[in-house]
């Protein structure tokens, strides 16, 4: 598509007064690269990102020639990737929404682990798989709705607000539990984590299901488009009639449903339930948003930069496991990433769009 | 070392483009020194690109820019500062959460031995404050407690803080009301009588007309005139040359003169302490009612009062007999009104989102259906306002950030002309809008006002209110002290009312 020749300007010109020349000739000159907003930019990031991933499996295969040689062998591990990437994708979902919306939310990792917990106490498990379910999901949507609350009708900083939900909802975990590990009883809960179907893990399902219904949300609802206006200009929004207490607590009512969901997909995985289950959840989640392109001021961000963020993660992880190396290197190259990321945010889209529209004019 | 009359700058072909955009397109610029030299241009014809690259804030594509004789290229704005060139944005680039003295200061702060010499610097703050006839302004508050003129003020003493030779004014009396666009003009003088060089930006011919020593003119990204003298020029020449057009600047005659029509807002004792007293004023369906009045009056503050923006101390908003309640944006939207602000980039825009989606940010929820969102549905009704208001560019996908100001501002105001506002409330709703775009927007209100839609308008243009409103309320101090139809007041009574009150006796309302 093209700028019009200035008749398109034309048309809104007053009828008595003629332009004697097209209107705007500068702007006609050169035709538009792809300026549809944001959304080139946020193709370019996530093809970065696609990049990204597909040198750190050629450095697996490389490091790895013998069992990147087996087909079979290479199938699974694609799998146990997603699988890896399933509870935090679902967690980095809810994640993306708060920090789009201009928050933060340092509690996921306790919401998680204490939905888990109340959800296989033995008096929960006596309702069956059902009400182990419900119990996590109002437990957790609760306990993020106490955050928004907090936050928008309170006036508390999210950074607050959410480190101090940290400390006490970990802290009512450990009470409700007794600091034990509650094990899970229900066949149906602990069936999740093992099922396949059409030979994909049922968790992988689960994260492909949250992560469209995140990506409609965002992109095709009005949910989605006030989640971007508070984020981005949250005076405007309100001087635009969006209320945006209600919609900031509802954010937070949002990453506690995806915890929710977590909580039970991680207690299928060990057929259990811990306080510190999900340990340092919350910097993953954030890592990956921000990886994938979330404005940590908010504003903007994308369903798929995140989820793109929450793949490379696991990859890397299971590029140490399947080299043998240690966490702890790990997770000196995953703070490496994050602040590689931070600085590409910076400089890179500048460049890219500088580098694009030279070649075309 | 040069003389007064001597060039100080020349521009010579210089080229900038932007990602499909060539927004200078072989401009030619000479500014010599003790001049004041005026930039006029249509709204996007690129005078704010010109001078950021002046200001070291772009690097031109091709072309020289010679300084004193020299080729220069300022990689960044310190490197143009410290060659001496000032400059003072059209869009305000204050710290907000720093103190009026530390933005001043900012980056060249006096300093011993790494220590900034804090009282140093407020004490020089005051001097300059004081120049520019502002010593009210406590140097030590933080800048977001200020209101826009306020912060206009500010950047303006923050380019009187150096020592510059050259002092580059974009738009600078968008935001000032008469008297200090009078004050600003003597300090110009000062300047001028120093030597020291001035390029000014405006759309206000008038303005420029008193001040300017000679015009240039762009259109296009191109220098279509130069070396015009502003004071002898006539207006229809620089008309054209600007727009290649020839546009009547006046105010569009009513449709029809407003019969008895039913009341649509009824303001009752409206006070917030500290901002405005006792306010009562109604706007009937179909009719705009205009306030006058000095910034720092209270003008927009009982505007976002009655949006519902601010919290009232007491008083009360109705709107079609429906009694609003106070401090609620979203019951105001729902009951039909909307309110352009007054501070497009900090209170109305998304910077980074496209021009629809900053055009239905009142209305995506009305447009969607069953909470979906349509990018077609909202482009097409976007596209209608934008060709309604002669949006350049036209293509309503483009971020609102890449916009020219005079842009910017017609998203703002087109945003309540999608749906159905009731009541429109505007708080300088042609700032920056270039003469041509100005004329369009009067027509625009007109057209609402004809459909029924009533408006209450803040303006610190008194023609503009005369000019458009049915009826006239002066305000002053916080309280309102005069009402009248249009046609009983003439500028010079408003201006009176306005700063001294002297009418006030005999005259109440
Ligand atoms: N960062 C940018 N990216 C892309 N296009 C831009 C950018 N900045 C400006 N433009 C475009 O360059 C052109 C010139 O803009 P500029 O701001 O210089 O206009 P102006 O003469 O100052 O107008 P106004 O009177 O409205 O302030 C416009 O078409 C504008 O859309
Ligand atoms: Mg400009």
């Amino acid at each position: 598509m093209t700028l019009s020749d200035g008749t398109g300007t034309a048309a809104g010109l007053p009828a008595q007064s003629p332009p004697v020349e097209p209107a705007q000739t500068g702007a006609a000159k050169s035709p538009r690269i792809g300026w549809g907003g944001e959304n080139s930019e946020n193709t370019i990031r996530n093809l970065v990102l696609v990049g990204v991933l597909v040198v750190l499996i050629a450095i697996g295969a490389f490091t790895q020639p013998q069992l990147y040689s087996d087909s079979t062998w290479v199938w699974n591990n694609i799998l146990s990737i997603l699988q890896l990437a399933s509870v935090i994708g679902v967690v980095t979902v809810g994640m993306t929404f708060v920090i789009i919306g201009g928050g933060i939310d340092l509690s996921v990792g306790a919401i998680v682990a204490l939905a888990g917990v109340w959800a296989t106490t033995v008096a929960t498990q006596s309702y069956g798989a059902g009400g182990m379910i419900f119990t996590a999901i109002v437990v957790a949507v609760a306990v993020g709705l106490i955050n928004g609350v907090l936050i928008s009708y309170g006036k508390l900083v999210p950074f607050i607000a959410t480190l101090a939900m940290l400390v006490a909802a970990r802290g009512l975990a450990a009470e409700i539990s007794d600091k034990q590990t509650q094990i899970s009883d229900s066949a149906f809960i602990n069936g999740i984590a093992a099922g396949k179907l059409l030979g994909i893990p049922l968790l992988v399902y689960i994260l492909a299901v949250v992560a469209t219904i995140g990506w409609v949300l965002l992109n095709r609802t009005t949910f989605g488009r006030r989640t971007i206006a508070v984020g981005g200009n949250v005076e405007a929004a309100r001087l635009a009639g969006i209320n945006v207490k209600r919609h900031t607590m509802l954010l937070y009512g949002l990453s506690g449903l995806c915890c929710g969901i977590a909580a039970i997909m991680l207690t299928s995985q060990g057929t259990s339930a811990q306080a510190a289950m999900a340990n340092l959840y919350e910097l993953d989640a954030i890592a990956a948003a921000i990886i994938g392109g979330t404005l940590l001021s908010g504003g903007r961000g994308t369903i798929v930069g995140s989820m793109l963020g929450v793949i490379i993660f696991a990859t890397i992880t299971n590029l140490f496991a399947i080299n043998g190396l240690s966490t702890e290197a790990q997770n000196m190259v995953k703070g490496g990433i994050i602040i590689a990321a931070v600085l590409v945010q910076q400089f890179r889209f500048k460049a890219v769009t500088r580098f694009l529209h030279r070649n075309k004019t | 070392m040069t003389g007064p009359g001597d060039v100080v700058l020349r521009l010579t072909d210089v080229v900038k483009t932007f990602p499909g955009v060539r927004a200078l397109d072989g401009v030619q610029l000479e500014v010599r020194a003790g001049e004041v030299h005026c930039l006029l241009g249509q709204n996007g014809a690129g005078k704010s690109t010109l001078i950021k690259v002046l200001s070291g804030l772009h690097r031109p594509d091709s072309g020289t820019v010679e300084w004193l004789g020299q080729p220069v290229t300022f990689s960044n704005p310190q490197a143009a500062m410290k060659a001496g060139i000032a400059t003072i944005y059209q869009e305000l680039d204050l710290v907000e959460d720093l103190t009026v003295a530390e933005n001043v200061f900012l980056g060249h702060e006096p300093k011993v031995a790494g220590f900034v010499r804090r009282r140093a610097m407020v004490a020089r703050t005051t001097g300059i404050l004081g120049r520019l006839g502002h010593g009210e302004i406590p140097p030590r508050r933080a800048v977001h407690r200020l209101q826009a003129a306020g912060k206009q003020i500010v950047s303006m003493a923050r380019a009187l803080s150096h020592e510059a030779r050259l002092l580059i004014m974009d738009e600078p009396s968008a935001v000032l009301a008469h008297d200090e666009v009078e004050n600003l003009f003597r300090i110009i003088r000062e300047l001028t009588a120093q030597g020291i060089a001035v390029v000014y930006i405006s759309h206000r011919l008038e303005e420029i007309r008193t001040i300017g020593d000679r015009v240039t003119v762009l259109k296009d990204g191109r220098t279509t005139a130069a070396d015009l003298s502003a004071a002898e020029t006539p207006t229809s020449e620089l008309v054209s040359r600007m727009t290649g057009r020839t546009i009547e600047y006046v105010f569009p005659p009513r449709v029809a003169a407003p019969a008895e029509r039913a009341e649509l807002l009824a303001v009752d004792g409206l006070s917030r302490a500290g901002e405005f007293t006792d306010v009562s004023l109604t706007v009937a369906a179909g009719e705009i009612v205009g306030i006058a009045g000095l910034v720092g009056s209270g003008r927009s503050e009982l505007l976002e009062t009655i949006y519902g923006a601010r919290r009232a101390d007491t008083g009360t908003v109705t709107v079609a007999g429906r009694r609003l309640p106070p401090g609620n944006v979203g019951a105001a939207v729902r009951a039909g009104l909307g309110m352009a602000p007054e501070e497009r980039k900090s209170q109305a825009l998304l910077l980074g989102e496209p021009i629809y989606r900053n055009m239905t940010l009142s209305t995506f929820t009305r447009i969607a259906r069953l909470g979906f969102t349509s990018a077609r549905r909202e482009r097409d009704e976007a596209d209608r306002v934008a060709r309604s208001l002669d949006l350049r560019p036209s293509d309503v996908g483009r971020p609102v950030r890449t916009l020219s100001g005079g842009n910017q501002q017609k998203v703002v105001v087109g945003r309540w002309l999608l749906g159905d506002t009731r009541l429109l409330l505007l708080d300088e709703p042609t700032r920056g809008v270039d003469v041509g775009a100005r004329a369009e927007l009067y027509r625009v209100i007109h057209r609402l006002a004809a459909e029924g839609v009533g408006v209450l308008l803040v303006s610190s243009e008194v023609p503009e209110v005369l000019g458009l409103a049915d009826r006239v309320l002066v305000m002053r101090e916080g309280r309102l002290i005069r009402t009248a139809s249009a046609g009983e007041l003439d500028e010079d009574t408003v201006l009176d009312l306005v700063m001294a009150g002297s009418l006030m006796e005999g005259t109440p309302i």
